[in-house]
């Protein structure tokens, strides 16, 4: 039966036979050196003199184990390395709850959003006897996570109220939102960065000095916020008319109305839209190195650039991380379809 | 937009006289020093698979730590891309950067900082395909030419295309690793950046070294070396009098191992170096023992020049230049009297 169905689908006609057979050809050129590379040649020992010796005949996989640590946690004291682990480990936790409905509704919610609210004093440590440790030497992965989860969670709640103060009747703050999100879409993310880490502390008063990370976070929710925005505005617009009417022949108020029908809808109907945001965000959040975070590829070429031996395998070092990024983009594309 | 620029050299003006004379006094409240280096060049500044940092400019705040603050790890590492170095100086952000940066006019005199000294002499090379047996760089007519951007480099290749009258296609990466990568999958027929990094790019990034050739012509002067903000006369003259004492303690054969024994040498130019019998650190702001310590962190610039770029290192640069006055190089410390 499944034969059957195999042949149907693969050999069916002349253009589906031509087709599979071009597919099978391409993958017999291709897969044989890759699996060469990938795995016959490769070794897996962090031992860079016997890598040197394959001259790049086959991968040099060690090169992940080698440098694990400094890829996955930038410059964090190696003595509190279990810090970045946990505060990954909980943002990860909330997007897994997402993606395969271990939480619903308003403990979803919660938890997407105390995830990097944790993450911030886990990492910075002063509470509950954590030593110290300064945002710029956070890095890779959790700082990736965290620039990500806590930019979608910042963005969120404030592109919401953009979208109403859109549709509001108020002409002067209908017009200042319109030009806030003309203008932050308006610029790229690398300017709004660089002015978030450059120019913004020159105007600050003698002696006030707000963190770098703290100044880049406000400039992607910012930027995020305008995005999210207009993907609400347009969730509310789309809004059938009748049932605002019907809400109010129950006695809802309008706060209520939002609150209860419109709003859990509306999210519902754009949460597609939502997760493709925050999948770009996830990306985009490798620019942050310019200003010196060291977020996953920051720190990947922090872990390499100067390092005489294991710099030749750079390619390995990033396919390990293109991995992880595509992972992270996968379980949020899973978490778009769950929500949707 | 001028507007803009007005206001923000204004604020430049206001802020920058604040810093006066205070950098080496915050530094001993601090009990660190804040030192910019790079984010990965091989021999100069990298952190390796524990997060230590190695290499030239990194021994420079390493000394300067000891002479300093008694303590070569009292240093906070501010790694920094191209862009951002100057930018980082001039905000405070770091007290010295030690970022192979080449000392020029425009650098000293229009961003408000200045170099102190100079730590390694290099200067511009090609690399190119044996294969294209191109043996000079005045044969690489139109030519496509890798180089990475925010660089002297950059600015260098077409000064120099334009004195010979020969027309090339620069080919700009933003990033180092992009574009050396670039050269060897055939996208350049040259590749052009400092000499001290084309020896290590031929022999262990190359598919294979015999295929390609480092051109003869050195096209231009990079005199490497660290910077600090202008604007603070005291801490500038610890930065710059460490380092020639790295120099000095060479050209004088005092090395890390010999640092103590050499206290009873009857030589009063050692003497002096090390404290024993003039006070040469007190009208530095520092104590007698200033350079003896930061030799003793870190040795001598010899010894930093063969650990880290040198022989004794997997880049195995000559000394060139870079040797002393009295053999043949062009390293030569004012003395310390």
């Amino acid at each position: 039966m499944m034969l059957v169905t195999l042949r149907r689908r693969f050999f069916g006609d002349g253009l589906n036979t031509a087709l599979t057979l071009l597919v099978l050809a391409a993958l017999a050129l291709c897969l044989p050196p890759l699996l060469n590379w990938a795995v016959i040649n490769a070794r897996f020992a962090p031992d860079a003199a016997a890598c040197e010796t394959l001259d790049h005949a086959g991968a040099c996989w060690g090169v992940v184990a080698e440098k694990a640590r400094f890829i996955l946690l930038g410059r964090y004291p190696a003595d509190q390395a279990w810090r970045p682990f946990l505060a990954a480990g909980l943002i990860t936790g909330s997007w897994l709850a997402a993606a395969f409905g271990w939480l619903r509704g308003g403990k979803l919610a919660s938890a997407l959003f105390l995830a990097p609210l944790l993450a911030l004093p886990l990492l910075g440590g002063g509470l509950a006897g954590l030593s110290d440790v300064p945002t710029e030497l956070w890095g890779g992965l959790p700082l990736t996570l965290l620039l990500t989860s806590a930019g979608m969670a910042g963005a969120l709640p404030l592109g919401i109220a953009v979208a109403y103060g859109r549709r509001s009747a108020l002409p002067i703050l209908r017009g200042l939102l319109t030009g806030y999100v003309e203008l932050a879409r308006g610029i790229p993310l690398v300017a709004a960065l660089f002015v978030a880490s450059f120019l913004l502390p020159l105007f600050f008063p003698d002696g006030v000095a707000v963190d770098m990370l703290w100044r880049v976070l406000i400039a992607i929710v910012l930027f995020a916020a305008a995005y999210l925005s207009e993907i609400v505005r347009g969730g509310l617009q789309a809004f059938p008319a009748g049932q605002l009417d019907a809400a109010l022949a129950l006695g809802f108020n309008r706060w209520q109305t939002q609150r209860w029908i419109v709003l859990p809808q509306v999210l519902r109907d754009v949460a597609p839209s939502l997760a493709n945001s925050a999948i770009a965000l996830f990306k985009d959040t490798s620019l942050v190195t310019i200003v010196s975070l060291y977020e996953l590829t920051g720190s990947l070429g922090l872990a390499l650039a100067g390092d005489p031996q294991w710099r030749p395998f750079y390619l390995e070092a990033w396919l390990f991380i293109a991995a992880i990024y595509w992972l992270g983009c996968a379980l949020l594309a899973k978490v778009s379809q769950r929500l949707g | 937009m001028s507007r803009l620029k007005a206001a923000l050299a204004a604020l430049a003006l206001v802020s920058t006289p604040a810093l006066a004379g205070k950098t080496l006094d915050a530094i001993k409240a601090k009990g660190q020093i804040a030192c910019g280096v790079s984010t990965g060049v091989i021999g100069f500044s990298a952190a390796d698979s524990q997060g230590q940092w190695k290499g030239l400019d990194v021994d420079v705040c390493k000394a300067l730590a000891a002479a300093v603050l008694g303590d070569a790890n009292k240093v906070r590492w501010v790694p920094l891309n191209s862009q951002q170095r100057f930018t980082a100086l001039q905000s405070g952000e770091v007290d010295i950067l030690s970022r192979n940066t080449t000392w020029s006019l425009t650098r000293d005199a229009a961003l408000g900082l200045h170099f102190t000294a100079v730590t390694y002499y290099d200067g511009q090379g090609f690399l190119v395909a044996r294969k294209s047996k191109v043996t000079s760089a005045k044969q690489l007519k139109n030519a496509e030419i890798c180089v990475q951007s925010g660089t002297t480099t950059e600015k260098n290749l077409s000064d120099y295309f334009r004195t010979q009258g020969i027309k090339v296609k620069p080919v700009v990466f933003e990033k180092f690793e992009p574009s050396i990568k670039a050269f060897f999958s055939g996208r350049c027929q040259a590749y052009t950046t400092d000499a001290s990094a084309l020896a290590f790019i031929r022999t262990k990034e190359a598919p294979n070294p015999d295929d390609y050739v480092v051109l003869p012509e050195i096209i231009s002067k990079e005199p490497l070396g660290p910077a600090v903000r202008r604007g603070d006369d005291e801490w500038f003259a610890v930065v710059k009098w460490t380092i020639n004492a790295l120099i000095e303690a060479e050209e004088l054969g005092i090395t890390q191992a010999k640092v103590d024994s050499l206290k009873a040498s009857p030589d009063p130019a050692v003497q002096r170096f090390l404290g024993v019998g003039e006070d040469l650190g007190k009208s530095l702001g520092l104590d007698r023992e200033w350079a003896a310590r930061a030799v003793k962190a870190v040795g001598n610039y010899g010894e930093i020049f063969n650990r880290n770029v040198g022989a004794d290192s997997p880049l195995k640069l000559p000394r060139g230049l870079n040797a002393q006055w009295n053999k043949g190089g062009i390293l030569y410390a004012p003395p310390l009297r």
